[in-house]
């Protein structure tokens, strides 16, 4: 039944490219958006410049744009930089190769690290002042107060940030295509080109998309859920 | 850079000679998508509020098909996938219709913002505090008169700051016209890094142009909520 004309098994590997591809970028960007909130509420002026410079430019400037910019340009500039570390040391040569991959993630990462950044300042800032001073007052290490206090409630405010942002990045995968990685758009146009049934085969990877914002839906429902224990809402 | 400048400036700006290119071209695609799914969105958002399912159901489908699938999906199924099936090709006003880059970009993006702003608009009137609708009531207006008076205009100023996150995002969105062969200005810049090899040169220059746009955009959509939200500045 999933045969869809011998491309099935093709199109499922290409969402598992898509999914593992955002999984991952999510991660980076993730780690990238609680970097730049800490530098932007910090009290270091130039930290806190360089996460604004960093917000304003990628946001706006379009995906698609920075996306071939920074995959085109990446690659030169890595060997620009080995070839300076190679002239450096004689003795040494050792290049790095980027496959499209690893740049996909680096550069969805890097774009989307700039939305993270504002939902987590934003939630940062919601949580109350005493639960920090409370936390503070106990001898806890700044570490400490970010893992057992901070964290955990922030993550209750952000969670409708980060799920609209989950699922722009899921959506944003399917440019990767356009910079030659074999994700689920790029195996749907393979098949439909060589099929002549372009039409059908979009539709599933149209499909496909719809399917993984179900899922992830009901998993942000879960996490809200979770989140939310403790919290004493109004009955109406 | 210079030499990119030199050879593409008037690409860029307006035209290659033949054809409406670069800035021109991005601002035509925002505006015209823009407006289009303006249209759609306003009857629709006020059909999602109905009570009735069969009425708020497929408004629902749409909004959900168009906002849970990627966009650049979407203009290859219409593009690539709408000019393939049979009855099209065999159809002269379809056939047309299609075979032509720009209106099937211009149809994608206009469903696709449509989609959105639908979702927008619907919040916004949904929103709408039940105490202008009783005065409205009160006033003795039909239904009709009580949507045209009261509930767009106030609806339509709230989702306001919404809406004009949506048309950057729209602008945003624009680029992916130069997979469809349109010649925004991306595809110049493309065209630019191809002969020059370049790449952040070339892309840069977008990048900067893509800026300014975005910044202007931002910066009237400031005024225009200083103007038309002023009644809510605290």
């Amino acid at each position: 039944m999933f045969n869809l004309g011998g491309y099935g098994p093709h199109i499922l590997a290409g969402t598992v490219t898509t999914v593992e591809l955002s999984l991952l970028s999510l991660l980076v960007s993730f780690i990238l958006g609680l970097i730049g909130a800490s530098a932007k509420l910090s009290k270091n002026r130039a930290a806190r410049g360089i996460a604004t410079v960093y917000t304003t430019l990628i946001r706006g400037i379009p995906d698609l744009v920075l996306m071939l910019l920074i995959f085109y340009s990446l690659q030169i500039w890595i060997n620009d930089f080995t070839d300076w570390l190679n002239n450096l040391q004689n003795s040494i040569d050792f290049e790095v190769q980027l496959d499209p991959f690893t740049s996909g993630v680096i550069t969805l990462g890097f774009i989307y690290g700039a939305y993270f950044t504002e939902t987590f300042r934003g939630a940062f800032l919601a949580v109350p002042k005493g639960q920090m001073e409370a936390a503070r007052a106990f001898g806890m290490r700044p570490f400490l107060v970010f893992r057992r206090i901070l964290f955990p409630q922030m993550m209750r405010y952000a969670l409708p940030g980060l799920g609209n942002n989950w699922q722009v990045i899921l959506k944003a995968t399917a440019l990767v295509s356009i910079i030659g990685l074999s994700d689920v758009v790029f195996a749907a146009q393979q098949a439909g080109e060589a099929t002549l049934e372009t039409f059908f085969y979009l539709c599933i990877a149209g499909a496909v998309y719809l399917v993984l914002t179900i899922i992830s839906n009901g998993v942000l429902l879960y996490l809200e859920r979770k989140y939310m224990i403790g919290v004493r809402q109004a009955v109406l | 850079m210079i030499y990119i400048l030199q050879n593409y400036w008037r690409a860029l700006l307006y035209s290659d000679g033949y054809h409406m290119t670069g800035i021109a071209m991005t601002l035509w695609l925002l505006v015209v998508s823009c407006a289009i799914g303006f249209c759609i969105a306003l009857p629709l958002a006020i059909a999602r509020n109905s009570k009735n399912p069969l009425i708020w159901g497929p408004v629902w489908l749409y909004g959900f098909i168009f906002r849970g699938t990627p966009l650049y999906v979407q203009l290859l199924l219409i593009y690539t996938g709408v000019y393939g099936l049979h009855f099209v090709r065999e159809t002269p006003f379809l056939a047309d219709f299609f075979r032509s880059a720009i209106n099937c970009t211009l149809l994608s993006f206009a469903l696709n913002t449509g989609a959105y702003t639908t979702e927008i608009f619907y919040g916004a009137i949904r929103d709408t505090s039940f105490g202008e609708v009783d005065a409205g009531r009160a006033y003795g207006m039909s239904r009709f008169t009580l949507y045209r008076r009261i509930i767009i205009p106030s609806a339509l100023r709230r989702a306001l700051p919404m809406y004009s996150n949506e048309v950057i995002l729209m602008l945003h969105a624009t680029t992916l016209a130069f997979t469809a062969t349109v010649p925004d200005i991306l595809k110049v810049t493309n065209d630019a890094y191809v002969a020059t090899y370049a790449p952040f040169d070339a892309f840069g220059l977008a990048a900067v142009i893509y800026l300014c746009i975005s910044f202007t955009l931002i910066f009237m959509f400031r005024r225009a909520e200083r103007h038309f939200l002023a009644h809510l500045a605290s």
